[in-house]
C-alpha cells in the first residue's frame, strides 16, 4: 500500500512539474502565426511543385498573406478556381489567367535525327549538356535523358522509348513550369491550352541554317519563311533561322501546317478531317 | 624525392611516344582561328573578309585585360569570320583563313639560332608577351602577362616551371626539354627578369630523368661561363671578391628538381606544395604564397616571343594511343584541323572508340575531327573500343578510396551524392569549390561510379551561385 | 561514319573492382581458414561450405524473387559474408543453425537495407549475434582442437582462453593462441594466421592501418592500465590481444567497407570506440567476449562519425 502511495506521489509530482515546464516553455517560445496563412494553404493544391516561384504551397500562402496582394503571385496548378478562392480569403480581386500547358519545341525523334556519337557519361541532360551539345548533329534538340520527367511532380511527362522525346500528358499537366526550368536546352514552353486543347506551334528551336539543320534532323525548321507568308494573322516570325508562332495572335487556322516543308509545325488535338484520310 | 602530401594516384604512365623527335605537320587548306583560345574575354577580329594576312600577323586583338590576341599561323586570305562547330558540338566564333603559304611577317626570325642576350626591362618583356598572345600552355590557357603582374600586396619570390607532365600518354613537354634545353632555360630567365626575382624551380617527374640531367648540364655550363667572366676581370683581390659577390647575386638561381611519380603533380597547388612546401589558400592564387607557376611550354613560347618576335602560332602536341600506328610528338600550326594531325600519326585506327583532346585523366573527347588545333591543344589520345567502353556502375560500397586519393582532401563520395540530389548548398559547405577536377576519385572507384561527372556539374552550379551572390 | 564515344574525363580506370577487393579479403582469410581446417577438421569444412552456399543462395533468391533486381552474387560479397560468418561460428554448430544464421546475415543484415553498400551493420556479425542470442549454448560450446579431426557435431568440447580468464581458471600457454591450438570460433584461434592475412590486406591496399591499429592499440592500452592497477584481477594485455575474436574482428570485420567510416580520422575514432567497448564487455560484462557487440555498436555510430569527421583538407582553415 505504501509503495503504491509513494509511487503515485512521486510520479504524479513529476508529471505536474513537467506539465508546468512544458506550459511555460510553450508560452515563452510561442510564435504568432496569422491563421489566414493556414486557410490559404488549405485552399492551395498542396503539391509543393514550386511552379509559383516559392519554395512550396505554404511559402506561397505566407507571402500572399504578408503582402495582402495577388498581383504577382499566381498558382499555375490550381488555376483560376483556386486563385479566386485565395482572393476571396484575402479580400482582393482575383487575377484571371488562361489555362496553360507545357509543349515540347522539338520533334527530332530518333528516327529522323541520326546519332553521330554515343554519350556514356551520367545520363542526365543537365550534365550531358555542360560537356557536349548532344549525341546528334543538332545542338538545339532534345537530349532525351529525361531531366523533365524527373522534374515533373505530376507524372505528366514521360520519355517515349521509340522517339526518345518526352510526351506530355495534357490532362495531368498543371503548367507548373518545373520542366521548363529543368530542360538545359529550354525546349519546353508553357503555351495557351487553347479551346479543347487545340494549338499550333513550331516544334523546333534549331537556329542552324537550313541546310545544316536539315542534315542534322529531317524534321527541323529550316527557316524558309513559307509559314510567315501564309499566315493571315501575322502570328509567325522567323528569327535566327527558326519560326515562332505567337500563341496570343494565332487563330488556329492551320494554313501554316500545310505549307511547312519539313513538318516542323504541329497542330494538336484537332479532329481528323475526313478528306485527309490520315 | 619530393612530392605533394595528400592523396594522389599512380596510373600507368604509358608514354608511348617518349623520345620521338618532333615532326612538323603540313599546312592545312583552310585554317580556323577561334576567338576564344584562352580564359577571359574573347579576342576582337581586326581583319576583314578578303584581307591578305601573313604568318605571325595579329588578326584579332585582346578583348580586355584578361584576354589574349590571336595571330595567323599561315599566310593567306581571310575567307570568312563566322561560327564553326567545335569538337563538342557547340558553335564558336572564328576567323577562317584560306591558306596560301607560310610567308612570315618581316621582323620574325622564325628559325634562328639561340639568342641569350636580353636587356629588356620587365615592362617591355610583359608587353612583348602580351602582344604575342601567349597563354598558359598547361591546359588552363590563362593569359601569361596577367600572371606576370601579380597583385601589388603579394610579393613573389619564386618562379615555378611546371615540366611535370603527369598526365599519362603525353610526352611533348619531355621532348621539348630534350630538343631545346637552352631555349627553355632562356625562357625561364626572361620570365624571372619580367618578375624581378632571383629564384626559379623546374619541377620534373622522375620518369624523365634524362631531361633532368640535360637541364642540369646546361645550367652547369652556364655557371662555368659566368665564373669565367668574373675571373677574367682584371682587378685587385678585394675588389674581385666584391665583383664576385655582386655578380653571383645577379646570376639568377635556377634549380631543376626531380619529383616522385604521382598524379596530379602538375596541378598548380600540388606542384607548389611539392616543390616549396607552401600551400595556396582556398580560393587564392599562387602569388599569395609568393609563387608564379608557368608551364615549360609557356617558357619556350616566351623565349620565342621575346627573342625572336615570334607570336604564339605553333603548339606542340602528342598524338598517341595504344593502337595508333606512329605515336609521336608534333609541332602544329594553330588552326589546323585535328584530322590533319591524326593523318601524320598514321590515321585513325579502325578500332578507335574515343578521340580525346589532351590526356586520359582530364582531356575531353571530341565528337568529330574538324576541330581546329588551338592554344588549348596539348595532345590527341585515341583509345580503342575496349578501353572506351563504359564500365558497369554499381552501388557505392563506401570503401573510402576516393577520400584517400583526393589531393584536395575532399569527400568525393559525399559530393557526388549531393550532386545527384541537387543539394547545392551542402556541396558548397563541403568545399566543392576546391575540387581541381583531376579525376582521381572516378579513376579509383571500384564500383565505377561517375563521381567526377556529378561533382563537376555541382561545382559549376555552386560557382555560379557564389558569383550570383557576389554580384548582388 | 564511325560513332565515337563521348564522355567526360577521366577516360581511364584503375581496374579496381568490388570482385577484386572481395577476392583479396578471401585470400587473406585463407591462412586462418587452413588453420581451422587443420584443428577442427570436417566440422570446419561442413560449417563453412554450408554458410557460403546458403549465403549465396539466399542473396540470389532475395534479389531474384523478392527485390526483383539483377542478381549480383558474382561480385563475391555474399560468398565473403558466408565465409566470415563461418569463421565466427564454432565448428560443431548444427547445420540448420548455420543456415538460419546465413539467412539472418543476408536477409536482415544486408538485403532489407537494399543490398550491398546500403547496409548499416556488418551482415556476418548480424548473423553471428543473432545466433549467439538465440542459441547461447550451442554458440559457446567449442570443440577441442584436434588435428585432422573427422568428427563434426559429436566432438568433445573445450573452453576459450577468454572464458578461462573470465571465470578465474588457469590459462593455457600463450603459444597455443598464437598458432591456434585452442578452443574457439573457427577463424579466431590462430593469431599468426590472422596477422598474415592482415599484412596481405595492407600490402594490397584493401584496408588501411587506421582501423586495426587503433582498435588493437586501444585494447592494449586499456587492458595494460587495468593490469598495472591490479595484476591479479586483470590479465596482461598480450593475452587480450591474442585471444578471442579481437584479431579477426579488427582486421576482417571492423574494416568492412560498407559499415566503417570513410575518412582516416573517422576510422580512428571508430577503432578507439570498438577497442573501449570490447574491453569494457570483456572485463566487466556478462559475456566473455565483446568484439562482435562492439563492432555492431560502432557500426551504428558510423553515419554520425562520417558527419563530423571530415577528411583532412588540403588547406585546413
Amino acid at each position: 500500500m505504501n509503495i503504491i502511495v509513494t509511487s503515485l506521489v512521486v510520479l504524479g509530482s513529476i508529471a505536474i512539474i513537467a506539465a508546468v515546464i512544458l506550459f511555460l516553455v510553450a508560452r515563452k517560445f510561442a510564435v504568432y502565426e496569422d491563421p489566414l496563412i493556414d486557410q490559404v494553404a488549405e485552399v492551395l493544391p498542396g503539391a509543393n511543385c514550386g511552379g509559383c516561384g516559392y519554395a512550396g504551397c505554404r511559402a506561397f500562402a505566407e507571402n500572399c498573406v504578408k503582402t495582402g496582394k495577388l498581383e504577382r503571385d499566381y498558382c499555375p496548378v490550381g488555376g483560376t478556381d483556386v486563385m479566386k478562392r485565395v482572393a476571396a480569403l484575402l479580400g482582393v480581386e482575383a487575377q484571371a489567367s488562361e489555362p496553360k500547358v507545357a509543349v515540347l519545341l522539338c520533334n527530332g525523334s530518333s528516327a529522323c535525327r541520326p546519332k553521330l556519337t554515343t554519350y556514356t557519361g551520367v545520363k542526365k541532360c543537365s550534365i550531358a549538356h555542360t560537356t557536349y551539345a548532344g549525341e546528334t548533329g543538332c545542338k538545339f534538340g532534345c537530349i532525351g535523358f529525361g531531366d523533365c520527367q524527373v522534374a515533373c511532380a505530376f507524372d505528366a511527362l514521360h520519355i517515349d522509348p521509340t522517339t526518345g522525346l518526352p510526351v506530355i500528358d495534357e490532362d495531368k499537366c498543371t503548367a507548373c513550369g518545373a520542366c521548363t526550368k529543368a530542360c538545359p536546352k529550354l525546349l519546353l514552353q508553357l503555351r495557351k491550352k487553347g479551346p479543347k486543347g487545340r494549338k499550333v506551334y513550331v516544334a523546333c528551336k534549331s537556329q542552324d541554317k537550313g541546310a545544316i539543320a536539315k542534315k542534322a534532323c529531317a524534321n527541323a525548321c529550316i527557316g524558309c519563311s513559307k509559314c510567315v507568308k501564309e499566315c493571315p494573322f501575322e502570328a509567325i516570325t522567323v528569327t535566327n533561322n527558326v519560326a515562332y508562332i505567337d500563341d496570343t495572335k494565332c487563330r488556329l487556322c492551320r494554313k501554316c501546317v500545310a505549307v511547312c516543308p519539313t513538318g516542323a509545325i504541329h497542330a494538336v488535338n484537332f479532329p481528323v478531317k475526313k478528306d485527309e484520310n490520315v | 624525392m619530393k612530392t605533394f602530401s595528400l592523396g594522389g594516384i599512380h596510373p600507368h604512365d604509358n608514354k608511348l611516344s617518349a623520345r620521338k623527335p618532333f615532326k612538323v605537320v603540313a599546312l592545312p587548306d583552310v585554317a580556323i582561328f577561334p576567338l576564344e583560345q584562352h580564359i577571359g574575354a574573347p579576342a576582337k577580329p581586326i581583319v576583314a573578309v578578303g584581307d591578305k594576312v601573313l604568318a605571325g600577323q595579329m588578326i584579332a586583338e585582346a578583348g580586355g585585360f584578361v584576354s589574349a590576341p590571336v595571330h595567323s599561323s599561315v599566310s593567306g586570305t581571310v575567307q570568312k569570320i563566322a561560327t564553326f562547330t567545335d569538337g563538342w558540338g557547340f558553335d564558336k566564333m572564328a576567323i577562317h583563313i584560306k591558306v596560301e603559304g607560310s610567308e612570315w611577317v618581316e621582323n620574325i626570325q622564325a628559325n634562328s639560332e639561340l639568342r641569350t642576350e636580353c636587356n629588356l626591362s620587365s615592362e617591355e618583356i610583359i608587353k612583348k608577351i602580351a602582344d604575342a598572345g601567349i597563354v598558359g600552355l598547361g591546359g588552363a590557357c590563362f593569359p601569361t602577362q596577367v600572371k606576370l603582374m601579380p597583385p601589388k600586396d603579394m610579393s613573389v619570390d619564386t618562379l615555378i616551371i611546371n615540366a611535370v607532365e603527369c598526365e599519362p600518354y603525353l610526352t611533348h613537354n619531355h621532348q621539348l626539354m630534350l630538343e631545346k634545353p637552352a631555349e627553355v632555360l632562356m625562357g625561364v630567365r626572361i620570365l624571372m627578369q619580367a618578375l624581378n626575382i632571383k629564384k626559379a624551380i623546374i619541377g620534373i617527374e622522375a620518369n624523365k630523368m634524362d631531361a633532368v640531367e640535360l637541364l642540369k648540364g646546361e645550367l652547369i655550363k652556364e655557371k662555368g661561363e659566368c665564373q669565367h667572366k668574373v675571373s677574367a676581370k682584371n682587378t685587385s683581390v678585394t675588389e674581385s671578391v666584391d665583383v664576385l659577390l655582386t655578380d653571383r647575386e645577379k646570376v639568377p638561381e635556377v634549380n631543376v628538381v626531380p619529383l616522385k611519380l604521382k598524379y596530379p603533380q602538375g596541378g598548380e597547388k600540388q606542384l607548389i606544395e611539392a616543390l616549396t612546401g607552401r600551400k595556396v589558400p582556398n580560393g587564392g592564387i599562387p602569388a599569395a604564397v609568393g609563387c608564379v607557376v608557368q608551364n615549360v611550354g609557356t617558357a619556350f613560347a616566351v623565349y620565342e616571343a621575346v627573342q625572336l618576335n615570334k607570336p604564339l602560332v605553333e603548339v606542340m602536341m602528342t598524338v598517341t594511343g595504344p593502337s595508333v600506328t606512329n605515336p609521336g610528338n608534333f609541332i602544329v600550326r594553330i588552326g589546323t584541323p585535328i584530322e590533319k594531325v591524326l593523318e601524320m600519326a598514321g590515321g585513325i585506327p579502325a578500332d578507335t572508340g574515343k578521340i580525346i583532346g589532351g590526356g586520359p585523366m582530364m582531356g575531353k573527347t571530341y565528337s568529330h575531327t574538324n576541330h581546329p588545333v588551338s592554344k588549348r591543344s596539348s595532345g590527341l589520345l585515341l583509345l580503342p573500343n575496349d578501353m572506351a567502353a563504359p564500365l558497369e556502375e554499381k552501388n557505392c560500397i563506401r570503401c573510402g578510396k576516393c577520400v584517400q586519393n583526393c589531393p584536395m582532401g575532399l569527400a568525393p563520395y559525399l559530393l557526388a551524392t549531393q550532386g545527384e540530389m541537387a543539394l547545392w548548398d551542402d556541396m558548397e559547405q563541403e568545399q566543392v569549390a576546391n575540387c581541381i577536377e583531376c579525376g582521381c576519385c572516378t579513376f579509383t572507384c571500384p564500383s565505377n561510379r561517375p563521381l567526377l561527372d556529378y561533382i563537376r556539374y555541382g561545382k559549376q552550379t555552386v560557382m555560379a551561385n557564389i558569383r550570383a551572390r557576389a554580384s548582388k | 561514319m564511325n560513332k565515337w564515344i563521348v564522355s567526360s574525363s577521366p577516360h581511364v580506370h584503375s581496374g579496381d573492382s568490388i570482385q577484386k577487393n572481395m577476392l583479396y579479403v578471401v585470400l587473406a582469410l585463407l591462412p586462418a581458414y587452413l588453420v581451422a581446417l587443420y584443428y577442427f577438421g570436417v566440422g570446419a569444412l561442413v560449417v563453412s561450405v554450408i554458410a557460403i552456399a546458403s549465403c549465396i543462395g539466399f542473396e540470389a533468391f532475395i534479389q531474384r524473387f523478392v527485390l526483383k533486381t539483377k542478381v549480383s552474387i558474382s561480385d563475391g560479397s555474399a560468398a565473403l559474408t558466408g565465409l566470415l560468418l563461418a569463421m565466427n561460428l564454432p565448428s560443431n554448430l548444427p547445420w540448420w543453425m548455420v543456415i538460419i544464421g546465413s539467412m539472418v546475415a543476408i536477409g536482415l543484415g544486408k538485403m532489407c537495407y537494399g543490398g550491398l553498400g546500403n547496409n548499416l551493420f556488418n551482415p556476418a556479425l548480424v548473423g553471428r549475434v543473432f545466433l549467439l542470442i538465440s542459441f547461447p549454448a550451442a554458440m559457446t560450446t567449442w570443440p577441442i582442437p584436434e588435428p585432422f579431426s573427422m568428427a563434426y557435431m559429436d566432438a568433445q568440447t573445450a573452453a576459450t582462453p577468454l572464458s578461462f580468464m573470465k571465470f578465474d581458471q588457469m590459462l593455457p600457454p600463450i603459444l597455443n593462441t598464437l598458432i591456434g591450438n585452442e578452443g574457439g570460433s573457427m577463424g579466431e584461434v590462430s593469431a599468426i594466421a590472422l596477422l598474415l592475412g592482415g599484412i596481405f590486406l595492407l600490402w594490397k591496399k584493401v584496408i588501411t592501418w587506421h582501423i586495426p591499429v587503433s582498435i588493437l592499440a586501444t585494447v592494449a592500452l586499456f587492458t595494460g592500465i587495468m593490469h598495472l592497477v591490479d595484476p591479479m584481477a586483470y590479465e596482461n594485455p598480450l593475452w587480450h590481444l591474442c585471444s578471442g575474436g579481437l584479431l579477426l574482428g579488427s582486421i576482417f570485420m571492423a574494416t568492412d567497407y560498407v559499415t566503417s567510416p570513410m575518412t582516416p580520422r573517422g576510422q580512428i575514432v571508430y577503432g578507439v570506440g570498438i577497442g573501449l567497448i570490447t574491453v569494457v564487455i570483456r572485463l566487466w560484462g556478462s559475456y566473455p567476449e565483446g568484439v562482435s557487440f562492439a563492432i555492431l555498436l560502432m557500426n551504428a555510430a558510423t553515419p554520425l562519425i562520417d558527419r563530423y569527421m571530415k577528411p583532412k583538407r588540403f588547406v585546413s582553415k
